[in-house]
């Protein structure tokens, strides 16, 4: 297991009460919770990911979400094992969509 | 040890104790009067015929004398590994014996479990773990599985368990875990009648207590998280 | 729109939330230790695993067509639903809670092939745990439902804890057991268990042969609404009765006397036949309403 963290300028999101989760830790899978953090203007992201030695790639696919999406203000942890790309960016967005839904 | 000499230890002054199909059934004198003997030996795979026995057993003690309690001799190496047997729902027989202790407890039977040699999950869980208190003898094999099976089910490499497993009670096999996870109250070095008295004493006691061994495993340090999350999952306001 | 066009939901590929999203009244969740609030196994994390939030099981309260509720789901894809210190401690409060607020039922939504095997000792202490606390329970007047039909069934100790129960509400695709056909197959060798024969699996410990046999109370399709119909009608129509001798008799009276009858059995096919259907071959076949009118005419 390794544990990741990064920091990423994002625009801000508007501030939700509930916590939001995505996914399942599951084979080829993974759960994001994203929750209100203390930076408006920064997103920060824990990751602790079965999958040794990816550290850039999630540098790179963090970055991609954190510049094209609102996820300022916010945390997001991870608990990740061994998901592709594409399904970290789908479930990334579906968390932030649930989160700025303020759905519980 | 025999099982003879076992029970002869236990019960130096007497014992009418029968044997049938790995079963132990019978009743023995103790310093605290009669007491209700049962359970299995020489490794017994629980099966439909021994879960059954064993019930009506107890379902017998709780007709015919009301208050006796019940001393469970532990001797299996689990359940039954057959297609026939779980053709017929055998988790439905062990929960029929285990709805059956539960019962008793219920209706004021103190009950006690003594380890003698193995005591393996499914087998266990049936009527060991079902008695208000557990013990083992100093030998006896107390497990889920051993850590080479671990490892290959978990494919995690064995030499880490191996280390793991002798600062960690969460998964090393062992009486000894049980006793710190709060699973078993104590370990005999050896049969005793002496120890045997004052286990049935504390299980009279233990029998109107309820289920503690969530608060033993906590202040024995060998599990620490369960009683604190069972009492906030109890008491906490919801919608938080 | 027709009842017909709306998309059926499958239980079984759902997790554990999106089952309890539809099996509950709209708006009526509120989780005890969300994900926010909870901590991932420290066990796992010790054994470098990265952990769940909820450690595999969602727990809480809501209402069921208007009646309070507690529920647990255990989560299959995480760790085979396996059963962890956390866990099983989060199931235990979940009943101990039970017994002092008396909600119209617990909703246990078992998918789990029983004790987590990274965390043994902790796993098989508090399935023993969740055996009393779901008999304290019942004895408190409090029924306690089983769902089973997720990908993992109910296996192992969860097996026992379904068994004990006031009753099993199954899918065609659940399964019930104590032991995997892979651990049989691993000890007593492919030709005891083989299984990779997926339709024998199902012969032996799915569903439909549960249902026929009396071991689960009812039979509902993989959809997530049809769970909900049952359970519903389960929490409208139960009566818990009071733990009893008489009962236990009643109970070890049948098992003794199936065992007799059925004891050399090794299919589902054979046990079927036995039990009086024409034709036990067509069983795997028959869609569950058509199963159900075939157990409600058998002889009995």
């Amino acid at each position: 297991m390794e544990t990741l963290d990064f920091q990423f300028a994002s625009a801000p999101v508007s501030r939700s009460a509930h916590a939001a989760l995505c996914g399942v830790v599951g084979s080829g899978n993974l759960e994001i919770l994203v929750q209100a953090g203390d930076q408006p203007a920064t997103c920060q992201v824990s990751i602790k990911t079965s999958a040794r030695g990816f550290g850039a790639t999630w540098q790179a696919v963090l970055g991609s979400f954190a510049a094209s999406h609102p996820a300022g203000g916010t945390r997001i942890d991870i608990n990740d094992m061994g998901a592709t790309p594409a399904v970290v960016s789908l479930r990334l967005a579906q968390a932030l969509a649930e989160y700025r839904g303020g759905e519980q | 040890m025999s099982l003879n000499d076992i029970l002869d230890r236990l019960f130096p002054a007497g014992h009418m104790i029968t044997v049938a199909n790995q079963v132990i059934t019978g009743q023995a004198q103790t310093a605290q009067g009669m007491v209700a003997v049962l359970g299995t030996t020489d490794a017994a795979a629980i099966d439909h015929a021994m879960a059954l026995a064993l019930a009506d057993f107890v379902l017998d003690t709780v007709e015919q004398h009301p208050g006796r309690p019940l001393v469970f001799l532990v001797d299996t190496c689990g359940q039954a590994l057959s297609r026939s047997q779980e053709l017929l729902c055998l988790n439905g027989s062990l929960a029929h014996l285990a709805s059956c202790v539960d019962l008793a407890r219920r209706k004021g039977h103190p009950s006690l479990s003594l380890v003698t040699a193995n005591a393996v999950s499914g087998g266990f869980l049936s009527f060991g773990l079902m008695a208000d208190l557990a013990y083992a003898l100093a030998d006896a094999q107390v497990r889920v599985m051993d850590l080479r099976a671990m490892a290959r089910v978990t494919k995690i490499a064995h030499e880490r368990l191996v280390e793991l497993a002798t600062t960690s009670p969460i998964f090393a096999p062992g009486a000894e875990s049980y006793v710190r996870m709060g699973g078993i109250a104590a370990i005999w070095p050896g049969p005793s009648a002496d120890l045997l008295a004052s286990a049935l004493a504390d299980a009279a006691t233990a029998c109107a207590a309820g289920d503690r061994r969530q608060a033993e495993g906590l202040a024995r340090g060998g599990r620490q998280l369960a009683a604190g999350i069972a009492q906030t999952v109890r008491n906490s306001a919801t919608g938080v | 729109m027709s009842l017909a066009l709306v998309a059926r939901k499958s239980w079984f590929e759902a997790t554990a939330r999106a089952r309890l999203g539809g099996l509950l009244d709209a708006g009526s969740l509120q989780e005890i230790l969300p994900p926010g609030a909870a901590q991932p196994s420290p066990h796992l994390a010790a054994l470098d695993l990265p952990g769940a939030f909820d450690d595999g099981v969602v727990i809480g309260r809501a209402t069921l067509a208007g009646r309070p509720v507690l529920f647990a789901a255990q989560e299959g894809q995480f760790m085979g639903g396996a059963v962890g210190e956390i866990h099983g401690a989060k199931i235990v409060g979940l009943l101990r809670r039970a017994v002092q607020e008396k909600p119209a039922a617990v909703l246990f939504l078992i998918d789990s092939g029983g004790v987590r095997l990274h965390e043994a000792n902790a796993g098989l202490i508090a399935i023993s745990e969740i055996m009393r606390a779901v008999l304290d329970a019942r004895a408190a007047g409090v029924p306690v439902l089983a769902l089973v039909g997720g990908s993992c069934g109910a296996f192992g100790g969860m097996g026992i804890v379904a068994k004990l129960c006031s009753a099993i509400l199954i899918s065609e695709e659940g399964r019930l057991a104590l032991s995997g056909p892979e651990v049989i197959e691993t000890v007593a060798g492919v030709e005891e268990f083989d299984s990779k024969d997926r339709a024998l699996v199902w012969r032996v410990t799915g569903g439909k042969h549960r249902y026929l046999m009396g071991d689960c109370a009812a039979l509902v399709e993989d959809d997530i609404a049809a769970f909900r119909a049952g359970a519903s009608e389960f929490v409208a129509t139960w009566q818990e009765p009071l733990p009893s001798v008489a009962n236990l008799r009643a109970t070890q009276q049948r098992l003794e006397n199936r065992l007799a009858a059925y004891a050399t059995c090794r299919d589902g096919l054979q046990v079927w036949a036995a039990l009086g259907v024409a034709q036990p071959e067509a069983v795997p076949l028959l869609d569950r309403d058509s199963l159900v009118a075939l157990k409600e005419g058998l002889p009995t």
